[in-house]
């Protein structure tokens, strides 16, 4: 390609991201400013940390934040356990019913629980995890999703190392723990960052099953306090937004190479 | 849902036996706040007063987002077995939670003289959402009604009298025009978030009621409520001192900071927060008449809920009673602009200075001699959303004020049929 | 030796159900129990204080048929998912062209498009909220820039459900652009050198080449794309909560208002019910083709 396309091309790349960037960047100007400057774009003006101190009084933030927190390790452990058993039960063992009960899985793949809020709300509510963070995980912990990538991942394992295991005299769980899920590390660590930034961002099941600041998530909260009945704040809500979008946001920047990597993989069915 | 109830319900009855006798009653309290976020610090501050004062009693209270926000929370919460014992909910609301037994009314759990006297004790204005089938349902808390702020330093530029706001509506459409320019109009009404409020000011202003005060019955498509469809209309597309098209509700009180408006009408729980921001003089009034002076009634109600035990509504009734005597009514209007919701609140020292430093405080107050219930009918949501789309079809230009008010009618009355 | 091999059938069998035991508890709580009690619920009416819930059989269904908005909200999903598939999928394809060429800044470029995906809906909607702003906001300054008129953008029917649609763009369209940037990569560059040599130019190349090798790729952020069209709906809190007129409103957030708002579980439940019956029906496509693709390769 000539040196002109190519050009052409960068341009139109950047002027693109430049474009996709825009709506962060605004916020964070407006967060640091006053909200009259904000919305004046007076370019000079100086920078204020008022914003983040008025959201930050306005609701319990590092609770929200460790809410969160503690929802996506909940969820991912969960995850981690099911889909383990279960990809590795589909990918290893022969017993009946098998391709039958697989399907069912792959259903669960379009019975999303976001469809199903009203009857769940009502199963969590009956098992009693009703604003409770365990409540708030719960349906998404056997993802299909999951024990579709784990049982991919178990079946590339080469059957000799199953064979040499089992020669040494380890049960079946035995193997699973020596041999397949030390091989299927990778897999793990790119369902974690897609399963941590899903749940982390996740909004409408956890509107409705928590109740009180004790287990609200950042999504929730971010919701509540930008929704006052007399009037929206521009610059405290962008500072609001940028104290909850922070921590992932600083996360994805420094490991984005991984983020990426993940995503890839878990794309590539 | 019946079956989690019950269960719900044996579960904290077996808790309770079980539970070694504790002297004390735990009350979980949904409110909402309309002014933004800090203000969950004064109400912690209340409720921590009254906690020193009872410690007997525990008091969860519990910030659940805007009105509708809280309303979801608290009925979910009852739903599926989590214990609430109190909420602040919309006046509104009434219909729709005695529909669903959900509430008691305060005379079945007031006992004393006193008590009684405490309950009539408020403005009867703000008592008239609260009183169904001629019981009390809900108790005021942070009311308000919808006021006129305005630019006194643009007055002054466009050689107005800036003590003199508009009283009527040929006044307001003259005025408006003499402070429309290039930049800024002269009035701006909020026609998302909550226009059927500001369209029952008008019509009550026009002479009409929008509904009978039993919940049954809606007037839309009534003459005179039809016309002052047509004059909000005629705001923006006749006389151009509004913008066309929907005027946003969320960043008005921005906009007339910005000074993209001269006046602007909003509730009066926006006080607080524009004496503190305005960068110029601004001065508060009550709304314009036509056939009368109006402003219907706004803001949250206390509701005792009924799946408790009696000892919690006891508690209940004296956290209420805390809540809305004179000095808490008092310095809850004072942070937030809401209205003393008796007038023994306005007499305590506090709102006294306030008022004398402060006139545009003593506005709401005065109007509400002119006030009326807000808009309420039982299914009142659907209702309402109705009667919403029909006033922004219209200000939008996709149908006509008869047709857009016709089809809300004809929805109405199919929606409340079942009640009748 | 048979009794052994059947022992071990036997324990494998015992053992595969075991392991299963835990997801299969979880899916039947929170999937397939619920479908069926949604289902089940969505034949009786509510009930109020004048009129215990009974069985109504197909009655609420009827109900939504006849309700205008429900049409209007169906309508709007249509509208929404026509437009938000194809153009996200335009966009991710260019970004992962780009991201994939030689240009400069690319790792700049290749951030600027991801992060979108790593923030939550309600935040997203946040920022686009300044953006939105009548007279205040970022587009109707730089409009104001231009001589243009200040635009209600989320307070008018017209632009009301575009506004939400192009939020959904912004965001979804760097997530997708991962799948296109992993399927390029297994691109051979043999190919792309072939066509230089014949002298093919860039855009044929892309057309002829790149494009068809995608094809699974976009079927499958296609299908991923129709799920979230009903999915993700956490901006219209923000924005519209599907206003005005209903002129944004989408049917997840119509049967969250219907069940929690409205207090009408039975007549959400039907919609829910639909919308199963709809996704279950592009799931079975999206089965029938990438199978097919599948047993191609």
């Amino acid at each position: 390609m000539n040196r002109f396309s190519k050009h052409l091309d960068s341009f139109g790349a950047i002027v693109l991201a430049c474009i996709w960037i825009s709506p962060l960047m605004f916020a964070f100007w407006a967060a640091f400013h006053t909200t009259s400057d904000a919305v004046n774009f007076n370019l000079l003006s100086s920078w204020t940390l008022d914003n983040f101190r008025t959201a930050w009084d306005g609701a319990p933030w590092l609770r929200y934040f460790m809410n969160t927190f503690l929802l996506v390790t909940i969820v991912l452990i969960g995850q981690f356990v099911i889909t383990t058993l279960a990809g590795f039960a589909f990918a290893q063992v022969r017993f009946p019913g098998k391709d039958f009960v697989f399907i069912l899985v792959l259903l669960q793949l379009f019975i999303l629980p976001e469809v199903l809020i009203v009857e769940n709300y009502a199963v969590v509510s009956k098992l009693g995890l009703f604003d409770t963070i365990v409540g708030v995980g719960i349906p998404y912990m056997a993802s299909a999703f999951g024990i579709f990538l784990m049982r991919q991942s178990f079946k590339s394992v080469p059957i000799e190392l199953h064979e040499a295991a089992r020669i040494e005299g380890c049960s079946w769980f035995g193997i699973l723990l020596k041999v397949y899920v030390p091989l299927a590390k990778p897999t793990y660590l790119a369902y974690a960052l897609v399963s941590v930034s899903t749940h982390w961002n996740n909004f409408l099941w956890p509107l409705i099953v928590t109740n009180s600041e004790e287990t609200r998530p950042l999504t929730v909260g971010l919701s509540i306090f930008g929704a006052p009945e007399n009037g929206v704040d521009i610059s405290i809500i962008s500072a609001a937004t940028m104290m909850s979008i922070a921590p992932l946001l600083v996360a994805f920047l420094v490991f984005q190479r991984q983020f990426v990597q993940a995503f890839l993989r878990s794309g590539i069915k | 849902m019946k079956q989690s109830k019950i269960l719900g319900l044996a579960l904290s009855g077996a808790l309770a036996f079980s539970l070694p006798a504790s002297a004390e009653t735990e009350l979980n309290m949904y409110y909402p706040i309309a002014v933004g976020g800090s203000l969950t610090k004064v109400v912690n501050g209340l409720v921590e007063d009254f906690q020193t004062k009872n410690p007997d009693i525990k008091v969860n209270a519990i910030y659940s987002g805007n009105y509708d926000d809280t309303r979801v929370r608290a009925l979910s919460a009852l739903n599926s077995g989590e214990p609430a014992q109190l909420a602040v909910m919309f006046s509104i609301d009434a219909y729709d939670l005695i529909e669903q037994e959900l509430i008691v009314p305060f005379d079945d759990v007031i006992k004393s003289e006193d008590e009684k006297k405490w309950l009539s004790s408020f403005y009867p204005a703000l008592m008239a959402n609260g009183k169904v089938e001629g019981k009390t349902w809900g108790v005021p808390f942070q009311r308000s009604t919808i006021v006129a702020y305005y630019n006194k330093d643009m007055f002054r530029k466009a050689g107005l009298d800036p003590e003199k706001a508009p009283t009527t509506w040929k006044e307001l459409i003259e005025m408006g025009k003499t402070l429309t320019n290039g930049d800024t109009h002269g009035l701006m009404i909020p026609s998302t978030g909550y226009p059927y409020w500001m369209f029952q000011a008008l019509a009550i202003q026009n002479g009409k009621e929008l509904m009978s005060n039993d919940g049954l019955t809606t007037y839309f498509d009534d003459p005179a409520v039809v016309d002052t469809l047509k004059f909000w209309k005629s705001l923006s597309a006749e006389h151009g001192i509004m913008p066309s098209g929907t005027v946003e509700w969320g960043t008005l009180r921005q906009a007339f900071l910005e000074g993209q408006t001269a006046m602007m009408w909003h509730s009066t729980g926006n006080l607080s927060a524009v004496k503190k921001s305005a960068s110029f003089d601004f001065g508060v009034a009550m709304l314009p008449g036509n056939v009368r002076l109006g402003s219907p009634t706004g803001g949250g109600n206390f509701y005792l809920f009924k799946d408790t035990t009696a000892e919690e509504k006891a508690a209940a009734l004296k956290l209420i009673k805390f809540m809305t005597a004179p000095k808490q009514a008092a310095a809850w209007s004072i942070a937030t602009g809401y209205m003393g919701v008796s007038d023994a609140a306005y007499k305590t020292d506090a709102l006294k200075k306030y008022t004398a430093s402060f006139p545009p405080a003593l506005v709401a107050r005065n109007q509400l001699e002119h006030a009326v219930a807000e808009f309420s009918t039982f299914e009142t949501a659907r209702v309402r959303e109705g009667l919403n789309n029909a006033i922004q079809s219209a200000l939008t230009g996709s149908k006509t004020p008869k047709e857009a008010l016709g089809e809300a009618q004809k929805s109405a009355v199919r929606l409340l049929k079942a009640y009748q | 030796m048979n009794k052994h091999a059947n022992n071990e059938r036997r324990r494998q069998a015992i053992y595969g159900w075991l392991l299963l035991t835990p997801a299969a508890i979880l899916l039947s709580f929170f999937a397939f129990y619920p479908s069926l009690a949604t289902f089940w619920s969505s034949l009786f009416s509510r009930g109020t204080r004048r009129n215990p819930t009974e069985f109504v059989g197909l009655e609420n269904y009827t109900d939504l048929l006849n309700d205008p908005t429900f049409w209007v909200v169906v309508e709007n999903n249509l509208l929404y998912a026509g437009m938000t598939i194809p153009i996200s999928i335009f966009f991710a394809l260019a970004m992962a062209l780009w991201a994939n060429s030689k240009i400069s800044a690319r790792g700049f470029v290749r951030t600027a498009y991801f992060t979108p995906t790593v923030l939550p809906m309600i935040a997203a909607a946040n920022l686009w909220l300044f953006f939105y702003t009548p007279g205040l906001g970022v587009l109707d300054q730089i409009g104001s820039v231009f001589g243009l008129a200040p635009v209600n953008w989320l307070g008018q029917p017209e632009t009301a459900l575009w506004a939400i649609i192009i939020v959904t763009i912004w965001k979804e369209a760097g997530f997708f652009m991962i799948f296109y940037l992993a399927a390029l990569q297994t691109i051979p560059t043999d190919y792309k050198e072939a066509a230089d040599i014949e002298g093919t130019g860039r855009i044929t190349y892309v057309r002829r080449i790149v494009l068809p090798l995608l094809m699974p790729t976009t079927l499958f952020i296609a299908v991923n794309a129709m799920i979230n069209s009903v999915k993700l709906i956490d901006h219209l809190f923000i924005l519209t909560k599907g206003g005005p007129s209903d002129a944004s409103k989408l049917i997840l957030y119509y049967i969250w208002e219907m069940a929690f708002a409205f207090f009408d579980a039975p007549h959400a439940a039907a919609m829910t019910v639909m919308v199963l019956v709809v996704l279950g029906i592009a799931a079975a496509v999206q089965f029938l083709y990438i199978d097919k693709r599948t047993h191609y390769q």
